[in-house]
């Protein structure tokens, strides 16, 4: 077990390097006088960034050597930065990246904590109906139901949340976190930002049930089939019996296992939600970074994904071990 | 197709003497119709409504992007409808004291925009004075030949370098799985936003008009290993049974032995992840029109189209203008789902019924 953990964590730090070669690669084909220009523009638009960090920022990813020693030699340097976890300085947020990053996942992860928890409860009942009423209309209903979630573009399906609820209704605000007017106490701060979440919330679950309820409805048709269900309807137990405790906790496995590979849609933010809805996550924050060429961010943020996605993979294999004792490792 | 003349074994009802009498090509009995592999498949496809539901979706936006221009002629796609509008306001103004009195106010719009659905524009204009309706129909046919060629791109690369990883195994297996695990932890929106500001540059010199191609065959890129993967785990099993055996006497080459006999039973479930990628590489597009990063107003896509939550007065007042576009995504989406759910079941043998 600690073996196989060893091999796969070797394993992932050589995925990490691969990845961090694509991604310096990228950035290294945007031409400087472009980044310049970009610079330029937000001088104009009233920030201020000074020459020190620009001259930093080159010398940090060796961007004024064009040669071929001078890229290699700056991605060198660059990731030996980000092994010390220096992600350098953000020129449009003017902080250092770890920071920014750090102070906007609150949001994204609150939106995608509570998401994730409404979309289990209600795909698994969902799913396990499907599953169990086959073929009948309601199975064929929860299907449908589910792929028109799957098939939403999160933009249109906001845009209409947004146009119900908030501009003809007048139940939910339109944007934004919180209402400015709002300093009394910190209670009632936490309650209006709440309130704010309702929709982003609501997007996120809604386009995300329909992956989930197939899951469960495909692995309970599984379990369904098997010998052992056979034999406990043969014992003459309750079908409810049958269904939730002997066919539904084996369907758990894929479930329990799944539940690890979210770490990376938990902490990355779901960028147009937040986007449209103007909410102040790290998902919205990279993609103003990455419109204007920051290029600090954009490489702190990409490499923070990438981690998280490999330790998701690395994390759903073990858990994988861990849930279902017929799974050994090597 | 091979094996053209399979039975189903289900109706098939044996009888043993005529069974020796008839050459194996005719049918035992008249009453058992003989069905090719592809006849089955077709059936047991047909036999579910959401398929042909999805079918019914898929060919009627068909119908609708290319042959929809031909007859709605009224507007082209990039045509500005100059139509001077003229509207009046009244207003009765009274004053303490004297006559109340009327204010006309008359609003002269040199340009026909955000019309309500009417006669000349069934579905109204849009801010640019855009027909709604002509641009959905060559918005569609952006959205749909992009994700067409994007798929058959992403499958192009992903039977070749998973067959070769599956035939060849080994170290050229290990490199090709090892590039696949590096492009599927690379978070691709991100990179393909990274992209799309790269093209912005103009040194490289991009038209914007085929930006979103361009974004596209580079998602096609980063997006193969799923395919990859799912082609070499066939051909790991496919590799050891007997006919490959058999090819390998016969002394076949080995590109015949990878694309004549290993990728054509490969491709079942390489044709249902394709119809099931149609959907997400619709909605990969229309993301990235969305966010600005696709054709100009011009030319615009679907996605594009929807793009107004900065405006809350078209949100809220002209759905006409944001919601056709997004119900043509959603159709779309849905109807490749569909198919692709229904081609699964029909072409999983387990599944038989």
């Amino acid at each position: 077990m600690l073996k196989y953990i060893a091999k796969r964590l070797g394993q992932s730090i050589l995925i990490l390097l691969g990845v961090s070669l694509i991604i310096y690669i990228l950035i290294r084909c945007m031409p400087v006088s472009f980044i310049e220009d970009k610079i330029a523009q937000m001088n104009q638009g009233g920030a201020t960034i000074p020459e020190e960090t620009i001259v930093a920022m080159k010398e940090m990813y060796g961007l004024q050597d064009d040669s071929f020693l001078g890229i290699l030699k700056g991605y060198a340097n660059w990731l030996g930065n980000l092994c010390q976890f220096d992600f350098g300085d953000s020129f449009k947020y003017g902080a250092p990246v770890i920071d920014i990053i750090k102070r906007d996942m609150g949001v994204s992860f609150a939106v995608a904590l509570v998401a994730t928890f409404f979309e289990f409860m209600i795909a698994i009942p969902l799913g396990i109906t499907a599953a169990t009423h086959q073929y009948s209309i309601r199975d064929y209903i929860v299907t449908i139901l589910v792929m028109i979630g799957i098939s939403l573009p999160s933009f249109f399906f906001a845009q209409i949340l947004q146009n119900i609820f908030s501009l003809e209704l007048g139940w939910f605000p339109f944007q934004g976190f919180f209402n400015a007017s709002t300093d009394s106490s910190p209670i009632a701060l936490f309650f209006d930002k709440c309130y704010h979440l309702v929709l982003p919330i609501v997007t996120v679950t809604v386009l995300s049930i329909g992956g989930r309820m197939r899951m469960t409805r495909t692995n309970m048709l599984e379990v369904m089939n098997s010998d052992y269900i056979r034999t406990a309807r043969a014992k003459g137990l309750k079908e409810r019996v049958v269904i939730y405790k002997h066919a539904f906790r084996n369907t758990m496995i894929p479930l329990v296992t799944s539940l690890a590979g979210l770490l990376p849609s938990l902490f990355s933010g779901a960028m147009i939600t937040e986007q449209v809805f103007n909410l102040p996550g790290i998902g919205n924050t990279a993609y103003t970074a990455m419109m204007a060429a920051d290029i600090p961010f954009i490489m702190g943020y990409n490499m923070f994904l990438a981690l998280l996605s490999v330790l998701g993979v690395l994390l759903a294999d073990l858990m994988y071990a861990v849930v279902d004792p017929r799974v050994k490792l090597q | 197709m091979e094996n053209e003349n399979i039975k189903e074994t289900e109706e098939l009802v044996l009888d043993e003497q005529s069974s020796a009498v008839t050459t194996p090509d005719e049918p035992h009995d008249k009453n058992v119709k003989l069905m090719s592999p592809t006849q089955m498949v077709l059936r047991r496809f047909f036999r579910s409504r959401l398929s042909i539901l999805g079918l019914v979706m898929v060919i009627g936006l068909f119908i609708f992007c290319w042959v929809g221009p031909l007859v709605y002629t009224q507007w082209g796609s990039s045509e500005i409808d100059k139509t001077p509008s003229v509207s009046y306001s009244v207003k009765v103004i009274e004053i303490e004291g004297s006559e109340p009195f009327y204010q006309v106010i008359e609003t002269v719009q040199t340009n026909n925009s955000l019309a309500d659905p009417s006669v000349s524009h069934p579905l109204g204009t849009d801010k640019n004075n855009y027909d709604v309706l002509a641009r959905l129909m060559s918005g569609g046919r952006i959205s749909l030949t992009i994700s067409f060629l994007a798929v058959f791109v992403i499958t192009a690369l992903g039977i070749v370098f998973g067959g070769i990883a599956g035939y060849f195994g080994g170290v050229i297996d290990n490199i090709i799985m090892r590039i696949c695990d590096v492009l599927m932890c690379l978070p691709g929106f991100p990179i393909l936003l990274i992209v799309g500001t790269l093209l912005q540059s103009e040194t490289l010199g991009v038209d914007l008009e085929y930006r979103i191609y361009w974004l596209m065959g580079f998602l096609t890129l980063i997006s193969w290993p799923g395919t990859a993967r799912l082609v070499r785990g066939q051909i790991l099993s496919l590799r050891e049974q007997e006919y490959m055996v058999a090819a390998e006497a016969m002394g076949y080459s080995t590109t015949r032995k990878i694309f004549k006999h290993l990728v054509p039973n490969v491709m079942p479930q390489l044709i249902v992840s394709m119809t099931l990628s149609l959907g997400s590489m619709i909605l990969y597009e229309a993301s990235l029109s969305y966010l600005g990063l696709g054709a100009p107003v011009e030319y615009a896509a679907w996605g594009t189209m929807i793009n107004v939550s900065s405006d809350p007065d078209i949100l809220q007042n002209h759905f006409n203008v944001w919601g056709p576009p997004g119900i043509c995504i959603i159709i779309a989406v849905l109807g490749f789902n569909f198919i692709g759910d229904g081609l699964r079941d029909a072409l999983d043998p387990k599944m038989r019924r």
